[in-house]
């Protein structure tokens, strides 16, 4: 049993999906649906544990060895990811019964479970396999789910959104997949181990930088890198809030270690044809400047955190770029910090919502009053998202700025924590909105009276619990970071040794 | 005695959480909330007490928490100017307690609960920071200290206290984000080493550029400091209820600026270094422009607490020049006038905040004639302007004199006559509003008509200045042990 862990985290919710449909009743997907994600955030657990105990784990699918059948390939890199992905779902997932409740109609709650279900096997996939055309088969199979939640939204513009997200995903995902095709068809292979090894032999073509290049952007479309973002903030804003929660926290994630991935392990960090170090930095702090500057006159909140989303994205992507070792580490402390914040800011806007009705800003005045624990939330979380000490973000912002201090880039240092004032601009504004903004109900002449009246309430326990479990983790994380340290230490030098 | 000193500091830090925590659970009964706040300021000084007989006969101790980052740990440690720190503000915590008794409860302020609370948050930060065994801790209770007195700002919840708290927080966290934190990670990636060491952490090989520039980007990043040209934080935060601008813009928050940079300069840099660096002379020169400069706007303020705020600007580059002089007079001066100016500015809000209890005057032409009915209130300003200003027989004669003679032992002559030309502004902007208070001349039958109601404060707010103005006296008659203290800072381990 334990040797088939690395198939088991994709098969039980991919298997779990269609056993939702069958049981066709909302409340009864849900809990199965939980069932099946705990099990697989379990697994994840327990392959973490195994590679730090005994190294990276083959797994071949069916029998067949590695070159011919499927393999399927955890390394340190992927179990982190694993944990990541599974373990926000799972957090996501507990708060999902009590929101889309309200935001979707009850004949499609059960299909939305199904689709959660499938769109995270596809993410889990992604990261298991070791195989660069079942990486382009999960992707399809997570973004068409992907395409299907967007368009659940309430809102008739989600259609639209989802629409769009399908047009420029799929673009992606083609160039990926011709990306993969010309590799094929130089190496005859697609295993990814097997790939790097080969790539070197084939010698530095015209045929392999067209690949790169294919790929590179493909996957810089899907984790919505600036100028290739424009998907995005549509699709977060007008999705159901626990889908966004759920795809702020991990689809990008899973884009990024799609990029990692490819752009370590199969083509080598030291694969020199373009200038992409820099393009990396100055596309990140591109991103980090404007989509920040953009946020903060959103009058939609979920767009404003959508934005801030592409603008943490440019730091990650601007540790990758700043190559070395312990750039790359920086990157993976914010892909899990990030989706630590970024779950629980949406999940709180998912409370919101819950109550008033929408994420629009002026909604949010004086809302401290009546909800004080999600706004309680929404702070730390914010707090986090600036990188103030004690928060998850100080952590990922520490080690980006020490790296590029390292490799001698003073200016990119100045400029990312310059880029990071900005956040305090969009998250404080909020905040004051909630503490001192004046409801739009004369509530604040008479507090007793009016509280009577108010229809607004504290979100239930169902969306509060899971919100502070993600609140707390970015404060845990924050002061005790041996796991997310030591995974991302490892996982950063197995990459540059292993990858060059 | 008995209590070891690694217990000492931890509960130094803890208590004041406790009574916060005291304080919330007990929101209902605000005579049992008050009493635990003013038990717990009673005993957090007492036990600072006990660790600076320790430290005196110089003991050390230091407590480890976490390792927060690789090598990078929160920890604590005792030293001269720590105690000498946390013995001012616990103090000062106290006296600060019962004047906010008095001053709150007849003010009629709201959500006193959570006033309370913060406070004794930021109190914890405060002692956090005091203690402080290396930069990186010190860091972070610096960022928890601007966050947990940022409610305090805004307490009012009025558009201005947003304003104000805005003001406060884009300036003390920017600086703190865009220069002091790219510093320190500069210094470990430097130094490798971010711990508070005699001497000073950085090779003797270290490029001399690189240590100038971060010497520059640490005094603009320690915002607190209130160097010009980021000191805009500290008149926006006057909005706040008087007794947090007496405790925390006087004393804690504006004190952990200073030092911290005092702590940087003498124990990450080491004070050879720095009087070596080139951009030493320009940073003199910075504080010597603030001290001139803020003196002449708070000439101009009418305000009584924006006129005090600029004069604490003022007071604040004082010190940072004092310890950028980087000899051991500058340095005895520096650490002397944290005290001295502690207690002389708390008096003067002391009083700003009874004149406005008493007769809700916050305009200094208002004030003629006040001092008949006010004359205990009235007094304790003349004391606290004294000191300020620096005359005998108040405590502020003692660090002035360092100062001015740390200035002549390097020959700095133009920075002398600043001091001397300062003192002067200082007499020009404070001692008119006492003066006038008694012998209000023309503006009398004016002020007589508007009320014949106001007498003096609240008891418990009255009890506060007269211990803090008494305090500004006995400074002066018995500076030894503070002395004796500002002497081992630099020196001992």
């Amino acid at each position: 049993m334990l040797n088939h862990l690395p198939i088991l985290q994709v098969i039980v919710p991919l298997l779990a999906a269609p056993a939702c449909l069958l049981l066709n009743k909302p409340r009864l997907s849900w809990l199965f649906a939980c069932f099946a994600a705990v099990i697989s955030l379990l697994i994840s657990g327990a392959l973490l544990y195994q590679v730090q105990q005994s190294g990276v784990i083959s797994y071949m699918l069916g029998g067949w060895d590695a070159p011919w059948g499927i393999e399927y390939r955890i390394d340190l890199l992927s179990a982190y990811v694993l944990l990541i992905v599974s373990a926000i779902g799972t957090v996501v997932l507990l708060a999902a019964n009590t929101s889309i409740r309200q935001e979707i109609d009850e004949d499609k709650q059960s299909v939305f479970y199904v689709l959660y279900l499938l769109c995270m096997a596809g993410l889990l996939g992604i990261v298991a396999t070791g195989d660069i055309f079942n990486v382009f088969v999960f992707l399809e199979i997570s973004s068409l789910a992907t395409y299907a939640l967007v368009a659940f939204g309430r809102d008739r513009r989600a259609l639209l959104a989802a629409y769009q997200y399908l047009i420029l995903g799929t673009i992606g995902a083609t160039f990926l997949l011709l990306g993969i095709g010309l590799l094929y068809s130089l190496t005859g292979t697609l295993n990814m181990q097997d790939l790097a090894e080969r790539l070197p032999v084939a010698s530095e073509s015209a045929t392999v930088y067209t690949a790169f290049a294919f790929m590179i952007v493909g996957v810089c479309l899907k984790l919505a890198l600036f100028p290739l973002h424009l998907w995005l903030p549509n699709t977060y804003t007008y999705a159901p809030s626990i889908v966004t929660a759920f795809l702020a926290a991990t689809a990008t994630k899973v884009a990024i270690y799609l990029l990692i991935r490819l752009y370590f392990s199969v083509f080598g960090a030291d694969f020199s044809a373009l200038p992409i170090q820099p393009i990396f930095i100055g596309l990140g702090l591109v991103s980090v400047f404007v989509a920040s500057t953009v946020a903060i006159k959103q009058p939609n909140i979920k767009r404003l955190f959508a934005y801030s989303s592409v603008a943490q994205i440019g730091y990650m992507i601007i540790g990758i770029g700043i190559g070395s070792s312990l750039g790359l580490q920086a990157t993976l402390l914010h892909l899990f910090n990030h989706a630590l914040m970024k779950g629980a800011l949406f999940l709180a806007l998912a409370a919101v919502v819950y109550r008033i009705g929408s994420a629009e800003r002026s909604g949010f005045n004086g809302l401290a009053k009546q909800m004080p624990w999600t706004m309680a939330a929404i702070v730390v979380a914010g707090l986090s998202l600036i990188g103030v000490p004690l928060t998850v973000g100080f952590v990922s912002k520490w080690y980006l700025v020490l790296a590029s201090f390292q490799s001698g880039l003073w200016p990119v240092a100045l400029l990312i924590v310059i880029g990071s004032l900005l956040s305090i601009y969009y998250v404080w504004a909020l905040v004051e909105s909630a503490y001192f903004g004046k409801a739009a109900m004369p509530s604040n002449v008479s507090s007793s009276s009016a509280a009577n009246l108010s229809p607004i309430k504290e979100a239930p326990l169902s969306l509060l619990i899971p919100i502070w479990i993600l609140v707390l983790a970015n404060v845990y994380f924050g002061i005790d970071t041996r796991l997310p340290l030591e995974a991302s230490a490892t996982a950063a030098n197995f990459l540059m040794g292993g990858g060059s | 005695m008995s209590l070891s000193a690694e217990i000492l500091i931890q509960t130094i830090i803890l208590l004041p959480l406790l009574a916060a925590v005291g304080v919330m659970l007990t929101h209902r009964h605000p005579n049992i909330r008050e009493a635990i706040s003013l038990i717990i300021a009673t005993s957090v000084f007492i036990l600072v007490y006990l660790l600076y007989q320790q430290v005196i006969s110089g003991q050390t101790a230091m407590v480890n928490w976490i390792t927060l980052l690789p090598g990078l740990t929160i920890s604590f440690k005792t030293e001269a100017l720590s105690v000498l720190f946390a013995l001012i503000a616990s103090f000062l915590w106290i006296v600060t307690t019962l004047y906010a008794i008095g001053y709150m409860r007849s003010h009629e302020e709201q959500n006193q609960t959570r006033f309370y609370a913060f406070f004794a948050i930021s109190i914890s930060a405060v002692m956090a920071i005091a203690f402080s065994e290396n930069l990186f801790t010190l860091f972070i209770f610096y960022e928890v200290l601007t966050l947990a007195t940022y409610p305090l700002v805004t307490h009012a919840g009025t558009d201005k206290a947003q304003r104000g708290g805005r003001t406060y927080l884009r300036i003390l966290l920017g600086t703190s984000i865009v220069f002091f934190l790219p510093a320190l990670i500069g210094t470990w990636a430097l130094a490798g080493n971010l711990s508070f060491t005699v001497g000073g952490v950085f090779a003797d090989n270290t490029s001399p550029l690189l240590l100038a520039i971060l010497l520059v980007m640490f005094v603009f990043g320690i915002g607190k400091a209130a160097m010009m040209p980021f000191h805009r934080w500290l008149p926006a935060a006057m909005v706040a209820p008087t007794p947090v601008s007496a405790l925390l813009h006087a004393v804690a928050v504006v004190k952990a600026g200073v030092f911290t940079l005092i702590k940087t300069l003498v124990y990450i840099f080491g004070l050879d270094n720095v009087s070596a660096l080139v951009t030493t002379d320009f940073l003199l020169y910075l504080t010597a422009f603030t001290i001139l400069a803020s003196s002449l706007i708070a000439m101009g303020q009418d305000n009584l607490k924006a006129r005090l705020a600029y004069s604490t600007i003022s007071q604040l580059a004082y010190i940072s020049l004092g310890v950028l002089l980087a000899t051991e007079a500058g340095l005895i001066g520096s650490s002397m006038h944290i005290a001295m100016h502690a207690f002389g500015k708390i008096t003067l809000f002391f009083c700003a905040g009874a004149i406005l209890v008493a007769s809700h005057k916050t305009e200094i032409s208002q004030m003629a004639g006040l001092g008949r009915k006010m004359p205990i209130t009235m007094i304790a300003f003349f004391i606290g302007s004294l000191s300020i200003i620096g005359l005998p027989p108040t405590g502020g004669s003692w660090s002035k004199y360092y100062l001015l003679l740390g200035t002549l032992e390097t020959q700095h002559w133009i920075l002398m006559m600043v001091l001397m030309v300062s003192s002067l502004l200082n007499i020009a902007y404070l001692l008119p509003i006492p003066i006038r208070g008694f012998f209000p001349g023309k503006a009398a039958p004016k002020s007589a008509n508007s009320s014949t109601s106001i007498e003096e404060a609240p008891l418990a707010a009255l009890i506060a200045i007269m211990i803090t103005s008494l305090g500004c006296v006995l400074l002066f008659f018995f500076p030894q042990s503070l002395f004796e203290l500002a002497k081992m800072v630099g020196v001992t381990p």
